[in-house]
């Protein structure tokens, strides 16, 4: 049903072309440092001192979301790209299923948002929080399972749009949203509750608190909202359940 | 049963038949065109055949497998070369070969020899490592029919593979592929705008409006013309056409700023023209049946109109 060779190949054409883009690594790394820096600061003295974590502190888990977020979003940019440049007809005409082309697709996405994420935590000791070997190892296996969640969220999306502009708009629509009812910037206890339901079928809502048991001290208003094992069963059910159903919009349509 | 077995193939889109009852066989070995005009439904065909594309009715065969039911077993068996230029300009010519290679599951080893062995065939031996975003249309066309060859398919098909390429190109990309059918006996299904590439197929089909209105050898189709095309310019062509059919009993077709007629001998013809005829002639000329000749006979369309194609997509 799968084929490993395929899956290999089409995970290093999407590395090679990441890494031939010195825009794109820029900006994904750029970015999330500009907000800890810049919102980090501006807020920092606002909120009181006995709070379990500085403000900056607080937002460094919500940020290394909001970059797995964008990288795994658009990275799926390529199922697109790919067929609006003709080269997904080579990869429909090789003797591989559907599945393999959805998988090297959603490693793809995943490994380049784990790799951007993990350089984002060398910021951790240097904004004064306790981050140890064991506590690097969790975050990368949490890493991985947010990072597959939203990859194949945005793969199924991605499988029913066309142009480019399209995907551009609608995935504008998902992304910000998605992340300012992640709880990234703010505890979602502090939302109305209205909002708080859409945070609770979030995914990403549950992948910055799964962060905040990681890297967070715990105690005080700013510090994980949710038990771990919560987070757990509803990231893999999410991840699961879009893998299953990109690939069959991957197989249904041509 | 044939390699590839259609009957009664039938694809519209929204309403409009591109392809409209399409019914052929190709044997083994067989090297089998399709001939037609743009829109005749020849790539529309290719891509049902290749599973890419889903249709309305009928039954399509390659290799003995049910294109709909199993539609991994046909892409294991074939090979195609797109009409348009499908790689991927971030990469390398030798990594979208690579890539192709993989994808057909090929160890590292054989990758390797079999890339050396088609560069050389295409001449881009020398751009080996340079990204096919620098590559000029005509080298981006030749590796897209390089990746193509890769892999031995038992069936290859090719939608216009030589179109654009230079003469020198095109004669050594056609050697290869005679000595892919002399070793391995691979079945070719083609389309092509070239009618030297139409005369060395061994059957043809020539498709108009998503229907096959003849299909036979390239001899027997010229056979089926019984005679010598005579194609007539004059100062007034609506009148000779009258003439001709009031004085000499011949229907003659317009073709373009012409008149063609068929005859049973050309030189014996032609005296007669001048004899009978009173609208001024400008030019006469005579021809043996040929492929042209009957594409144009059963088409109505002039050989110019069809050749003018831009394959090549454009850059963004
Ligand atoms: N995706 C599509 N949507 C709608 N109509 C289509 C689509 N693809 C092809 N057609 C129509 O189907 C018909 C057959 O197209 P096809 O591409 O098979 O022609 P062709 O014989 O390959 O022509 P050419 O010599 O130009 O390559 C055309 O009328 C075309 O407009
Ligand atoms: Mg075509």
């Amino acid at each position: 049903m799968l084929s490993y060779k395929a899956i290999y190949v089409i995970v290093l054409r999407e590395f090679k072309r990441f890494f031939r883009q010195r825009g794109r690594m820029v900006t994904t790394i750029a970015r999330p440092l500009i907000w800890l820096v810049i919102v980090g600061s501006g807020f920092v003295n606002l909120i009181d001192v006995d709070t379990g974590a500085n403000y900056i502190q607080f937002i460094l888990p919500g940020i290394i979301g909001m970059t797995i977020l964008f990288t795994s979003v658009f990275s799926t940019i390529s199922v697109v790209w790919d067929r609006e440049f003709g080269f997904l007809r080579e990869m429909l005409v090789a003797p591989v299923s559907r599945v393999t082309i959805v998988f090297g697709k959603l490693i793809s996405g995943t490994a380049l948002s784990v790799f951007q994420g993990t350089i984002l935590l060398a910021v951790a000791p240097v904004i004064g929080l306790n981050f140890g070997l064991s506590d690097f190892f969790l975050m990368f296996i949490f890493m991985t399972i947010v990072a597959l969640a939203i990859t194949s969220l945005g793969l199924f999306v991605a499988s029913f749009l066309t142009s480019l502009e399209g995907f551009n708009v609608i995935m504008n629509f998902i992304v910000l949203p998605m992340f300012f009812l992640s709880g990234a910037l703010y505890p979602v206890e502090n939302l109305p509750a209205a909002l708080q339901l859409l945070s609770y079928i979030n995914p990403l809502c549950y992948g910055v608190d799964s962060f905040k048991h990681i890297l967070l001290p715990g105690g005080g208003s700013l510090s994980a909202e949710l038990p771990l094992y919560v987070d757990v069963i509803f990231i893999l059910t999410f991840a699961t359940v879009m893998t299953f159903l990109a690939a069959l919009v991957f197989e249904k349509r041509k | 049963m044939g390699v590839i077995e259609v009957k009664e193939l039938v694809k519209s889109y929204n309403g409009v038949r591109a392809v409209d009852g399409v019914t052929f066989s190709v044997t083994e070995g067989e090297t089998f065109g399709f001939l037609g005009p743009n829109g005749a439904g020849k790539t529309t065909t290719i891509n049902i055949l290749c599973t890419l594309l889903g249709f309305d009715s009928g039954t399509a065969f390659v290799n003995g497998f049910d294109c709909v039911k199993e539609p991994l077993k046909v892409r294991s068996s074939i090979g195609l070369v797109f009409q348009e230029v499908t790689l991927d300009n971030e990469l390398t010519a030798e990594e979208n070969l690579k890539f192709h290679c993989y994808m057909y599951n090929m160890s590292r080893q054989l990758a390797n020899e079999r890339i050396d062995e088609i560069l050389g065939v295409v001449g881009l031996a020398d751009k080996r490592g340079t990204i096919v975003k620098k590559f000029s249309g005509g080298m981006k066309r030749r590796l897209e029919i390089a990746r193509g060859l890769l892999h031995r398919p038992k069936v290859l098909f090719l939608d216009e593979p030589t179109l654009g390429l230079d003469p020198q190109t095109r004669t050594n990309v056609w050697d290869f592929i005679s000595e892919l059918k002399a070793s391995l006996g691979t079945t070719i299904f083609m389309t092509t705008h070239y009618m030297d590439e139409a005369e060395a197929c061994d059957r043809i089909a020539i498709i108009d409006g998503g229907k096959i209105i003849a299909c036979e050898s390239p001899g027997g189709l010229k056979r089926s013309l019984r005679g010598d095309t005579i194609y007539i310019k004059s100062t007034d062509d609506e009148r000779a056409a009258v003439e001709l059919k009031e004085k000499l009993n011949l229907s003659a077709r317009k073709i373009g700023s012409g008149l063609s007629i068929i005859v049973e001998s050309g030189e014996k013809f032609i005296p007669k023209i001048f004899e009978s005829m009173e609208t001024p002639i400008l030019s006469v000329s005579m021809k043996r049946p040929s492929l042209e000749d009957v594409f144009i006979h059963l088409t109505g369309k002039e050989i110019r109109e069809y050749q003018a194609v831009a394959p090549v997509r454009p850059h963004r």
